[in-house]
């Protein structure tokens, strides 16, 4: 019976080699699988990057979507790229409060930077979660009347109708008939790229003991005691290089919501007011700060969580001292911890060229 | 010819259907699904947020966070063998994709009358940052305070003696006894039961959460509310309590023929 068992499978992979060998004489081309280069701490801390089946990384699915990130035709006007409110120098986030789309709408949420995003692993995307993937997110921009304000029909008619992008396309899908799908898939990828692991707290705790300050050193004693700053239980640490957990919090910002984040997405008042924690990398470039660009700098961050919480019913219970508005750190703990949370920032990723506007 | 190749084809099949019928051992999978209570009422992710729940000390409390983690799970046979299941597992009830945890590992039919597991990791296991996925979740415990991971965290809050919310955050983990000094803290649970892994089947650990504040510890909560963690007190009184909170539940299937 074994043997039997045996020369079934040989049979069946022999047919099934003999029909792959076909396919891909048939395959006019091939685009080039690339490998996401792993910052070492990430390698030894986090899982695999989340990179969907139906959309893996290749160089030309890369440089298409980086094209596309930069090129403003996927607006209604011709006028707004996604880098129009995702700016490199500022770690791919608006330094204006709220970004103002292509009629002039100003929205009422700070952008959010990227990076790091093949990490997010619940796979929750924006400041209230509405989307699932990296490429659901893409698609969400473009037709948002108060960004782009484009019909996602015009923008591929728009793409369709230029003489290299179907082209491009071709490269990376083995179609020039472009879709959304399509261009979210390339923008996906691109964004995938984006990541930030080299700062100078990751290259410490990778073992360069000069690569930080005593103050430094001193503030993320003060992040990680759950005494003070207590930062830990929402923003990662030593072995969580993310910075994020990913997770949605009321931090104790307002006694009541306009804008309800999480909860506009759920519906459950129990998540009324709740955003997702942002990474804590890179925000030497990422100001302002919060879901909605309250605070123009860290000092006013750190003064929120120290004496400026508030109390609402969904607050997080780890804003645990509400009742005196926050752990009330002395000036030394707070010139402390905002040493340590810009030696979280990365030189290099904002003028990495590999991310620069390609058109 | 035909005939020829369609007899060998019937003798074949015959030929294998007598192997079936020799009832070789058979391997199964294995499902633990992990359910809550509040002493005896189902709490879910549905009950988040309810001040439906009052503890033994008198405290009118909700629960909005229930995050536990479980590890060294051993399947006893009743001729003394082990099956250890590979791996451990984060239950996160706001997730209810965690309540199951399917391990990556076949089990040997058979009769068996003991399980075990540890809540939290012991000693051996419990390495700052050893575990990705872990450390993706955030659910890391501060070197500070003795490294490795949470074992637990239960979240909510609870009402005071003027009926305001304060909050509490019972996390457990390894227990600081000054700086420097840590002592573990996890709890190795053994229960006798008779059981046979005959098909696929699932086993049920229970968590009764009015157990964290009763026994043998009555807890009030207007004294151990926040920043337990490094309060050494607090986190042995933790483990002591924990000794009562899980239970075998129902194990299905296995004993179905």
């Amino acid at each position: 019976m074994k043997k039997i068992v045996v020369f079934c499978f040989v049979a069946l992979s022999v047919f099934s080699c003999s029909k792959s060998g076909e396919e891909n004489t048939n395959e006019a081309y091939i685009p080039t699988t690339v490998n996401l280069e792993i910052p070492t701490i990430f390698q030894q801390f986090l899982p695999a990057p989340i990179i969907p089946a139906n959309n893996p990384l290749t160089q030309e699915g890369i440089d298409l979507g980086r094209k596309l990130f930069f090129d403003p035709i996927l607006s209604g006007d011709g006028t707004l790229s996604c880098a129009g409110c995702h700016i490199q120098n500022n770690s791919f986030t608006d330094p204006r409060q709220f970004s103002v789309g292509i009629d002039g709408s100003v929205g009422t949420r700070n952008s959010m930077p990227i990076f790091n995003v093949a990490w997010n692993i619940n796979q929750k995307f924006f400041w209230d979660g509405r989307a699932h993937s990296l490429e659901d997110q893409a698609l969400d921009p473009v037709e948002n009347p108060i960004e782009m304000n484009n019909t996602w029909d015009n923008a591929v008619s728009s793409l369709q109708a230029t003489s290299h992008y179907p082209e491009l396309f071709k490269k990376a899908f083995g179609t020039s008939t472009i879709t959304k799908n399509l261009v979210v898939k390339a923008i996906a990828q691109f964004e995938r790229t984006l990541i930030s692991g080299n700062a100078p707290f990751d290259r410490y705790l990778m073992g360069d003991t000069n690569a930080v300050s005593q103050s430094v050193i001193n503030g993320f004693n003060v992040f990680m005691d759950p005494d003070k700053g207590d930062c830990f239980h929402c923003h990662g640490s030593d072995a969580n290089p993310l910075w994020t957990d990913n997770i949605f919090h009321n931090n104790g910002l307002d006694e009541t919501f306009t804008d309800k984040g999480l909860g506009n997405v759920t519906g459950d008042p129990l998540d009324f007011g709740k955003f997702k924690s942002p990474s804590l990398r890179n925000l030497a470039y990422t100001a302002p700060y919060m879901h909605d660009g309250r605070f123009e700098t860290l000092d006013e961050v750190i003064n929120h969580y120290s004496e400026g919480l508030v109390y609402s019913e969904t607050i997080d219970p780890l804003m645990k001292f509400v009742a005196q508005g926050g752990s009330h750190l002395t000036p030394e703990e707070k010139t402390d911890l905002k040493a340590f949370l810009l030696s979280l920032s990365e030189d290099g990723f904002t003028t990495n060229p590999n991310f620069q506007n390609p058109n | 010819m035909k005939k020829t190749y369609l007899f060998l084809f019937a003798v074949l099949l015959l030929i294998s259907c007598n192997e079936d019928n020799k009832k070789d051992p058979q391997f199964y999978p294995i499902t633990f699904k992990f359910t809550q209570n509040w002493d005896g009422t189902d709490f879910t992710a549905t009950n988040f947020g309810q001040y439906d729940y009052t503890n033994l000390h008198g405290e009118t409390l909700s629960i909005t966070k229930l995050r536990y983690l479980i590890s060294k799970i051993i399947l006893t046979r009743t001729n003394g063998e082990t099956v250890e299941i590979p791996g451990y597992h984060l239950v996160d009830v706001s997730d209810a994709s965690t309540l199951i945890f399917n391990p990556d590992v076949m089990v040997l039919e058979g009769d068996f009358n003991k399980i075990s597991f540890v809540y939290g990791f012991n000693e051996e296991d419990n390495q700052d940052g050893a575990y990705q996925d872990l450390n993706a979740a955030n659910w890391n415990w501060p070197s500070q305070l003795g490294g490795g991971y949470h074992f637990m965290q239960l979240e909510g809050k609870y009402l005071d003696a003027s009926g305001a919310p304060q909050p509490f955050a019972y996390h457990n983990g390894t227990a600081k006894v000054s700086e420097g000094v840590f002592e573990q803290n996890y709890v190795s649970f053994n229960f006798n039961t008779d059981y046979s892994i005959n098909q696929t089947g699932e086993i049920e650990i229970k968590m009764n959460i009015a157990e964290w504040f009763k026994n043998p510890n009555t807890w009030d909560l207007n004294t151990f509310n926040v920043t337990l963690m490094p309060n050494y007190q607090a986190q042995k009184m933790m483990q002591e309590n924990a000794s009562t909170v899980f239970s075998i539940g129902e194990i299905t299937a296995f004993n179905e023929e």
